[in-house]
């Protein structure tokens, strides 16, 4: 495994703003890398730094071994970058707009006619390529954008945003899409997203940057434990029956730290595993238990944990 | 930057507002001529021109203008009409960081682009001083000579030029503004200026310069300023070298009539009419490279986020 996208102590500067500070990042090989962070943190000016958009001030990158500030061309050729909200010419048809961006690459037409084909039918848009994009819904362009990346046969994908104003459906259509080629295609993936969730089902490992700076980078198990300095127990009870002095049994209970009443139950946050506890308790009192589920950190909590602390 | 360049030009041959300028165009120089046309055959036995075609072309009877302003008129039009939105158009519709994550130099982006848009106009001016020829033909009953069909073609080029320059300005203002709305009312407001205005102030100047025109020589300083300063539009440019070349001029400004006393009446020929206008071509040239310049520098130093 080799690192496809490296950079050290890489830095931006408008003016008195420093909009990347210091930043190393590492994507390794076939990995699915999620960027995460709140707007304005310096996203998309890094991602602009490693396609060659943009210059750094100080500090390197290295992206599929080539210096982006330098060879940009070698770079281009070898990364598909979707843009934040990508625009397409939309009085052309979805198969022109790909078409167009295929010969950029300098691909064959014949070639190029031949890969639009197939990779209009994977993104499921087999039936809508003759129409102007004017017609398309969000979705749709977005899809679209995918295929576009993928039509120079990429080594490495740079999505910025990719879920962006998506409805829940498309959203996890388009991650599911991703994640997809990846593992067909042994795809490096670089995405920034808001989508926590589903950035944590599919992402192999993730970075947090505030304020143009890394502050946290790794898996997102190992970044619980980082941040939680101890192993957290979260439980969420739920009965049914009479309830009437459950609450500050519960409480009483050796190892529960904190308690906090939810729509029909109690969410208990623990210092040790207090589920046998609390069976006991439930079945003394004569109450039927409706659920008693292990709540883990949440990358959300890790995102906020850190935002605040930023 | 040919990919760029055939899907530019592809662009502009199909979009609407190109259909409707070349409509226009075509219907105003048809009218021109047909208007002057009928007007040379009613006079042709009294008085035969010697250059019946040029006559064609710049013949006021019958129209407002003739058919030369005509496309001096429209000419700035069709430039900024497919420059305004070159570089703002692709920010707005959000491809030009698409595009550019493209393997491809970033000039060749902003030359495919001027490329395909000059090679329009070529072919529109072409075309539409082609359709007069023909119809000139009809009316006038017999084929342009060979020095008419060169002045023709160099005005053409001359006519390339020009409107190059709108183009060039308008690229340029499509990259500084980058709303297309501002883009397009910038350039419609310095080619109103400079076609209007810039003769007004260069009269005005050179009053100041030269406060009291009582000598004839006075008078004739005071107007050479003038031109000099209104030299700065290239709508004057453009009007010279129509005066020059199709009207055969003798000479621009004015003259003593000292000067001019014993000059044949004959028209230039088309060397020595060249050589009158070589600085306004020149200059024109001038002009369409230092604006493509700037537009040039510019853009490859532009950082691109959207």
């Amino acid at each position: 495994m080799s690192a496809v996208v490296e950079t050290s102590r890489l830095t931006k500067r408008y003016r008195d703003l420093v909009a990347v500070n210091d930043l190393n990042l590492k994507v390794e090989e076939g990995e699915i890398f999620g960027f995460l962070g709140p707007n304005g943190a310096g996203k998309t000016t890094t991602i602009l730094m490693l396609l060659g958009l943009s210059e750094p001030a100080s500090g390197q990158a290295k992206v599929c071994g080539f210096d982006p500030t330098h060879q940009p061309l070698e770079v281009k050729k070898r990364v598909g970058y979707l843009p934040e909200n990508p625009g397409f010419y939309d009085d052309l048809s979805g198969r022109e707009n790909l078409f167009y961006i295929a010969r950029l690459n300098r691909i064959p037409a014949d070639e190029a006619r031949r890969r639009i084909a197939r990779l209009l039918e994977q993104i499921g848009l087999g039936d809508d390529g003759e129409r102007a994009v004017r017609e398309y819904s969000r979705g749709m362009k977005q899809r679209l954008g995918i295929a576009e990346v993928l039509i120079k046969e990429p080594q490495a994908l740079i999505l910025d945003e990719p879920t962006l104003g998506l409805d829940p459906d498309g959203a996890s259509r388009i991650l599911d899409l991703i994640t997809g080629l990846s593992r067909e295609r042994g795809l490096t993936v670089l995405l920034s997203s808001h989508m926590l969730h589903q950035v944590q089902q599919m992402c192999h490992r993730v970075g947090i940057i505030v304020k143009g700076k890394m502050i946290a980078q790794g898996q997102v198990d190992q970044l619980g434990s980082a941040v939680f300095k101890e192993r957290q127990w979260n439980f969420l009870v739920e009965v049914e029956g009479r309830v009437d002095g459950l609450e500050s049994d519960l409480r009483a209970l050796h190892g529960v730290a904190g308690l906090e009443a939810r729509n029909r139950g109690w969410f208990l946050r623990c210092t040790r595993d207090v589920r046998p506890e609390v069976l006991a308790l439930v079945s003394r009192r004569g109450l039927a238990l409706l659920q008693l589920r292990s709540e883990d950190t949440t990358l959300e909590d890790i995102y906020l944990k850190y935002f605040r602390e930023a | 930057m040919t990919v760029v360049f055939w899907k530019e030009l592809g662009d502009h041959f199909s979009s609407r507002r190109f259909m409707i300028l070349l409509a226009i165009i075509v219907l105003t120089g048809v009218w021109a001529i047909y208007a002057s046309g009928q007007s040379i055959r009613q006079e042709a036995e009294s008085a035969p021109a010697e250059f019946v075609f040029l006559l064609l072309l710049t013949s006021q009877s019958g129209g407002l203008f003739s058919f030369a302003t005509f496309l001096g008129l429209l000419g700035p039009l069709v430039g900024i009409m497919l420059g305004f939105d070159a570089i703002s158009g692709e920010y707005a519709r959000g491809t030009l960081s698409r595009v550019l994550s493209q393997p491809i130099y970033r000039d060749s982006l902003i030359n495919g682009k001027f490329i395909a848009g000059l090679t329009t106009v070529a072919i529109l001016w072409a075309s539409v001083l082609l359709l007069v020829i023909g119809l000139g033909i009809v009316l006038v009953g017999f084929p342009p000579n060979a020095e008419e069909l060169w002045r023709m073609m160099i005005f053409t080029v001359v006519g390339i030029l020009y409107v190059g320059f709108w183009l060039a300005l308008a690229l340029l203002f499509s990259l500084l503004f980058q709303r297309t709305v501002t883009a397009a009312l910038g350039s419609l407001a310095l080619w109103l200026f400079l076609t209007i205005f810039a003769p007004l102030i260069a009269q005005i100047i050179a009053g100041v310069i030269v406060p009291d025109p009582s000598t004839p020589e006075a008078v004739v300083r005071q107007v050479a300023i003038a031109n000099m300063i209104s030299r700065i539009s290239p709508s004057t440019l453009y009007g010279e070298t129509v005066q020059v070349l199709l009207n055969l001029a003798r000479g621009l400004g004015v003259a003593l009539p000292e000067q001019t006393q014993g000059m044949l009446q004959t028209p230039l020929a088309l060397g020595q009419s060249l050589l009158l206008i070589l600085p306004q071509i020149a200059t024109l040239i001038a002009l369409v490279a230092v604006c493509f310049a700037i537009s040039y520098i510019k853009f490859m130093r532009t950082e691109i986020r959207a």
